[in-house]
């Protein structure tokens, strides 16, 4: 399996981070990475990082699994992640989230037809003071109400 | 030299080296903490709580089974507040536990029934759904079902230190947790089932046994498995003259914890319907019944008739059958019908060995000896695949002590990822190979060998110089295959040592030269199969065989008698390492008989002197041999965890279970 | 660009960087001192190193408040294993927002809080163990870190004392548990973030089993300037047993929510008042969440009281990571407590009975109470679920979820008792964003 020149680099600068011997240390921040470039984690992705690392692919599996952010079905192109957990739900984040199953007609963790965006509930994001939080694959949005919600979906939609 | 650590334990005063668990010192004071993740030989979690006790002066309750002794700790087990710690974690384990028992195989042998008999709330308050995964059929032999699973993680530790296979991990996180096997949706592994029977509740259980009887309805026999040379016992199930499972429950052997596929699930040729029920004599071109009485006749007569011509009769001995057996076989053809030619198919050089040790005392390891030596070294053997149980203390004397392990083989095995060196040989090459390691193993305090065929003859008084220019303490194991060739060996089925290596008046024919001997008037074979590969070149001789089944030899005989297996008649056996241990009947099978009984038989129809006994003089002289140099061929059988001779082919569950060899060393 | 507008009741020492012109570069720090505390502590021997943090009284800012110096004295002298400086940059507690503004306007203040660390314990190299979905923290901290390299900041022989260290960022992927020292240790180490059996400790066996520093963010960021002024006048800003100062991240119904340094010991309404503004919306306080949601609730009749370690112990609750959550009378209670012990539960990482199990019971419990399937007697049992976990779980995040589910379920009872038997919530759901 091969991978793009960018994050070939940005994975021997990270095996290099650690101990002679503790190649193994690399696997969880190695599987985020690739994720982000296969879009989720295939059978194939866990032989080629198995490989690497000198490890078993059932190995690699009982790791992956663990991790929420890595997933075994691929997201869409925006993966829009909200928060209702506690700070976010006072700020009405439960109700955002209901508004944007609704705006894209599809529930937690779907993916829309066209395959441009997918919706995830998840846990604090670290955002608190900031609420209602989300993020767009690794992109912060503070302070979201349903009307921001809609005008950041009109600029991802614009930006194809 | 451990210290002795004084503690309380529910008020009475414990003595315990130092670093015992708590637990473990509870127990040996009687009093039973209980635990379902917490298991001896395996990698400590306090992950069940179930063990939790007082301590003084500990501001929580403690997990007994991840604690060592402290001088002068105080540990209360059996407190209100323990008690109730206990109902609560019981009863939280028991909110997504199925209510299976009426129909879960575990059932009356369940630890989870027992401690929540005796530990549990009565009464469960969960009232909201509880999750369902559907069961798994994860191969031929292990089916899980996740929602009784406890996520003790006993299959995963048994697996991965124990069989060094690391079939079996832990997927996903919090409730939605599994255990699930290498290949995703199926294992691929030694089917040892190791991880079934360590596995508290039902969810792992065997397909053999699956649904069909309850523990309290089997009779529980421990005898010594029919299979490899390792003299595993076996506790078969007998359910109605139905063996219908075996297992380690008795861990009494000296396999304690460990039995692999052969021991638990190949016990079923017993009753393979191909199975020999009647005597055979040959009539017109083929084999037709007969009864006892003609079979005997006509093998007399045809011994006889051998005899009146001045042919030679050759007898080829049994890999399998019991001591008794085997030094009252050597007797009968020596003494009683007066023919030297006498052998079997050896698979080990013991002779060899013993010759080599020219009556040293204490140079055989046992079984035990590959727990506790501080080093081992292998040579030119895939012990994970023919000696499961020795490759199993010999990991676990790496785990436990930190022991070293040296590997000279011509291809990868198991042992090689906790080996502290491994050298590739070409075969035939083994010797050169130790010779690599001199220097590693001079650092050794002491050592234990283990060889198998590829060293032979002259090759293994090279290997004991070796050893010997060490200069430290050296102990053997001559790797022989199936249950009984050691005893073969020792009881003088071989043609130019009798019984304990003496040597004999006259040399006999070996197993080659009785097959290639076209004046050969007789050939009585007992439990072997010598003519599966090969032909007999006396088209005129007189056949003789005793076996279970119609093998190839069988079929060329001109009596077949049917004769009852390893697990349908007492004697002893000895193991790989000379180990003896007796047999226990488990079941009859109608219209076979022991071999013993059918020599006894046929010696009387013979009017000769028959006497079934081993004589203590006997099992002196074979702690003393010094045997003599002894011709032929020493071959193993090249077993692996799914092969296992004739008896093998008859087990429909090695048949249906059986995985590519090597294919678990891959990556 | 994160931030909100400072207070004038704040005492910025870590966060006095904050806002600088030019952002966060090596050149901005060097000329605000930065590096001063390290080239103290170059004249310093380990030991005296260590002291200062004793002396500072600083105690963990990620949650347990364990004392700094304390933990550092632990790791063993002379032993032959090389020994590791770990940040728990994890950040998972709900309510904290805090070490993501630290390594976002100040990254060079923690490698050097890490590499005082370093030279305190004989350390080579260190990690910095970043939540996955801090990303762009991740790629800020990567340039901090090569700038000091160049620089001779970090690396080999720096600044000429023959002394070396190297820091690496490493990702994490989504869990909270990975914030629990144990269990990020195993994390780094590249397996499922399950703890470990304690003892031993990581300042005996951590990283590879080897002599590890593990402190949050927040707490390697305060150690410069404990170096630079000394731990005496980082104690001093603080109560007698609690030093320093703190960041508290304040959240939910408030006017002026954001991340505000204050010495610890500071008075809770006054924060809520003075500093964040106050209710918004003229409403009533009903409820403050004093250090993360694993910290039991208070009543707003409880809410006067003075924010250090001690105290909140007093008052049943625990300052933990000083994520400050403000409720105001319009909350529903039952739905608050609902769906924080659901996180929990998407948390536990299933490894001991009662956390799993328990959390898994608590939220389907708590989730069918809040929505009218709930009957007379439920609330006591689910009271007692919760104590029967407290104390008996591997690893504290059952504490976690157990002491608040308690603290909600005894103290707002009436809240919940009006769900019962189909009874519907009482409360307006919350509008979205921020209101006028």
């Amino acid at each position: 399996m091969t991978f793009s020149p960018e994050l070939e680099a940005r994975l021997a600068k990270l095996l290099a981070s650690y101990p002679a011997g503790q190649e193994r240390s690399a696997l969880v921040p190695m599987l985020l990475y690739a994720q982000d470039e296969v879009g989720r984690i295939t059978p194939e992705l866990v032989a080629e990082v198995a490989r690497r690392l000198r490890l078993q692919p059932a190995q690699v599996e009982e790791v992956a699994s663990y991790y929420s952010m890595l997933r075994q079905r691929a997201a869409g192109k925006h993966h829009i992640q909200i928060c209702t957990n506690i700070s976010c739900l006072l700020m009405g984040g439960g109700e955002l989230f209901e508004h944007a199953c609704r705006c894209l007609g599809i529930g937690n963790k779907e993916v829309t037809a066209d395959g441009k965006f997918s919706i995830e509930e998840v846990e604090c994001l670290g955002a608190c003071s900031w609420a209602p939080a989300l993020q767009v694959n690794y992109d912060y949005h503070h302070g979201v109400t349903p009307e921001k919600f809609d005008q950041l979906l009109e600029v991802l939609r614009q930006a194809e | 030299m451990s210290s002795l650590v004084k503690l309380t334990i529910d008020g009475r005063p414990v003595e315990a080296p130092a670093g015992t668990l708590v637990i473990e010192a509870a127990r040996g004071v009687g009093i039973e903490i209980p635990g379902f993740c917490y298991y001896p030989g395996l990698a400590l979690q306090g992950a069940c709580r179930l063990c939790l006790v007082e301590v003084e002066r500990a501001p929580r309750l403690q997990t007994s089974c991840t604690l060592p002794v402290a001088e002068g700790m105080v540990v209360r087990t059996a407190t209100e507040k323990v008690r109730q710690a206990r109902r609560a974690v019981l009863e939280l384990l028991l909110t997504n536990h199925p209510l299976d028992c009426p129909v879960c195989d575990k059932g009356g042998e369940c630890e989870l029934q027992d401690t929540t008999f005796a530990h549990g709330p009565g009464l469960g308050r969960f009232s909201e759904m509880k999750r369902h995964v559907d069961e798994r059929r994860w191969s031929e032999v292990v089916y899980y079902d996740r929602p009784r699973c406890i996520l003790c993680f006993r299959c995963v530790r048994i697996c991965d230190q124990g069989m060094g296979v690391r079939a079996l991990g832990i997927v996903d996180r919090g409730g939605h947790s599994e255990i699930a096997p290498n290949r995703g949706d199926r294992l691929e592994c030694d089917e040892c089932g190791m991880c079934i029977d360590i596995c508290p509740v039902g969810a792992l259980t065997s397909r053999m046994y699956r649904y069909q009887t309850r523990p309290w309805e089997m009779r529980h026999v421990g005898t010594i498995c029919a299979h490899c040379g390792d003299g595993c016992t076996t506790t078969l199930g007998v359910y109605h003259n139905q063996i219908m499972r075996g297992n380690n429950r008795d861990r009494s052997g000296l396999n304690g914890e460990f039995l692999c596929l052969k021991g638990r699930y190949a016990a079923d040729f017993v009753d393979h319907p191909a199975r020999l029920t009647s005597p055979l004599l040959r009539a017109g071109g083929g084999l037709e019944p007969a009864t006892w009485a003609q079979a005997i006749a006509a093998v007399a007569a045809g011994l006889r008739a051998a005899q009146a011509r001045g042919a030679p009769i050759g007898i080829i001995g049994s890999n399998h059958t019991t001591n008794e057996e085997n030094y009252c076989l050597q007797k009968l053809a020596r003494e009683g019908l007066g023919t030297p030619h006498l052998d079997h198919h050896r698979t080990g050089d013991v002779a060899g060995l013993l010759r080599a040790l020219a009556g040293r005392s204490g140079a055989l390891a046992t079984v035990e000896d590959l727990y506790t030596s501080r080093a081992v070294l292998v040579v030119g053997r895939d012990l994970a695949q023919q000696h499961p149980l020795l490759s199993f203390r010999i990991r676990l004397n790496y785990h436990h002590h930190g022991a070293r392990v040296y590997v000279v083989t011509p291809g990868p095995v198991r042992e090689d990822r906790y080996a502290a060196r491994s050298v590739r040989v070409a075969p035939g090459h083994e010797l050169e190979g130790v010779e690599s390691l001199m220097h590693d193993l001079a650092g050794e305090q002491e050592l234990v060998v283990l060889f198998g065929d590829a060293i032979r003859g002259e090759a293994v008084a090279r290997l004991v110089a070796l050893c010997d220019s060490l200069g430290i303490q050296v102990k053997y194991v001559c790797l022989v295959d199936y249950s009984n060739s050691r005893g073969s060996s020792d009881m003088g089925l071989l043609p130019s040592l009798g019984p304990g290596y003496r040597s004999v008046a006259q040399a006999g024919m070996t197993l080659e030269e009785m097959l290639a001997c076209e004046d050969l008037g007789a050939l009585w074979v007992v439990g072997a199969n010598p003519l599966k590969e090969r032909r007999l070149a006396a088209r005129s001789a007189f056949v003789v065989v005793q076996e279970l089944f119609l093998t190839e030899t069988a079929q060329a005989a001109d009596v077949v008698l049917p004769a009852a297996s390893a697990y349908e008649k007492t004697g002893t056996v000895t193991n790989t390492c000379g180990q003896v241990q007796p047999l226990v009947r488990a079941l009859a099978k109608p219209g076979t008989k022991p071999d013993l009984e059918i020599f006894r038989l046929i010696a009387l129809e013979l009017g000769l002197d028959f006497e079934p006994t081993v004589p203590e003089a006997v099992w002196q002289g074979i702690a003393r041999a010094v045997p003599g140099p002894c011709a032929g061929t020493v071959r193993s059988a090249g077993d692996t965890l799914f092969i296992s001779g004739t008896l093998g082919r008859y087990s429909r569950t090695l048949q249906a279970v059986a995985e590519a060899p090597g294919g678990l060393y891959r990556g | 660009m994160l931030y909100n507008e400072p207070s004038p009741l704040e005492v910025k020492v870590l966060t006095r960087r904050f806002g600088l012109p030019g952002g966060p570069t090596l050149a901005t720090y060097l000329a605000t001192d930065g590096f001063a505390g390290f080239r103290k502590a170059l004249q310093l021997k380990p030991e005296e190193i260590i002291e200062q943090v004793k002396i500072s009284n600083l105690r963990g800012r990620g949650g347990a408040g364990f004392p700094m110096g304390l933990k550092w004295g632990f790791v063993p002298r002379g032993s032959d294993r090389p020994r590791y400086i770990v940040a728990n940059a994890d950040e998972g507690e709900p309510g904290t927002c805090k070490d993501r503004l630290l390594m976002e306007h100040d990254p060079h203040q923690l490698l050097e809080g890490m590499l005082i660390a370093a030279r305190a314990v004989d350390a080579r190299a260190g990690y910095i163990y970043v939540r996955g979905e801090y990303r762009y923290i991740i790629e800020i901290l990567d340039r901090a870190i090569e700038e000091c390299r160049a620089a001779g900041y970090l690396g080999r022989d720096i600044l000429g004392s023959g002394f070396d260290f190297e820091v690496y960022t490493h990702s994490g992927a989504g869990s909270y548990e990975c914030g629990e020292e144990s269990a990020l240790l195993e994390s780094l180490e590249g397996k499922r973030g399950v703890p470990r059996i304690r003892p031993p400790f990581p300042a005996v066996a951590g990283l590879y089993r080897c002599p590890t520093v593990l402190n949050n963010v927040e707490s390697y960021s305060a150690v410069p300037a404990i170096l630079r002024d000394g731990g005496a006048a980082f104690a001093a800003l603080g109560t007698p047993r609690d030093g320093g100062t703190r960041l508290f991240c304040v959240s939910g119904h408030v006017n002026r929510p954001g991340v505000y340094e204050l010495p610890v010991g500071f008075n809770l309404l006054r924060l809520l008042n003075e500093v964040a503004g106050g209710i918004r919306g003229g409403r009533k306080l009903k409820a403050v969440v004093p250090g993360g949601s694993s910290c039991p609730v208070l009543k707003a009749s409880e809410c006067d009281l003075s924010l250090d370690f001690d105290t909140l112990a007093k008052a049943g609750s625990m300052l933990g990571s000083a994520g400050v959550i403000v409720i105001d009378e319009d909350t529903c209670m039952a739905r608050v407590a609902a769906r924080v012990i659901r996180f929990y539960a998407h948390e536990s990482c299933g490894w001991c009975i009662p956390c799993r199990e328990g959390t898994a019971w608590l939220a389907k419990l708590l989730l069918r109470l809040h929505e009218g399937g709930g009957r007379r007697g439920d609330l006591d049992l689910a009271v007692e679920i919760a104590r029967n976990m407290l104390g008996r779980t591997f690893c504290p995040l059952g504490d976690a979820a157990a002491m608040p589910t308690i603290a909600f379920l005894e103290k707002f009872r009436d809240e919940f008792e009006a769900h019962l038997d189909g009874g519907q919530c009482l409360f307006e759901k919350q509008p979205a964003g921020v209101e006028a």
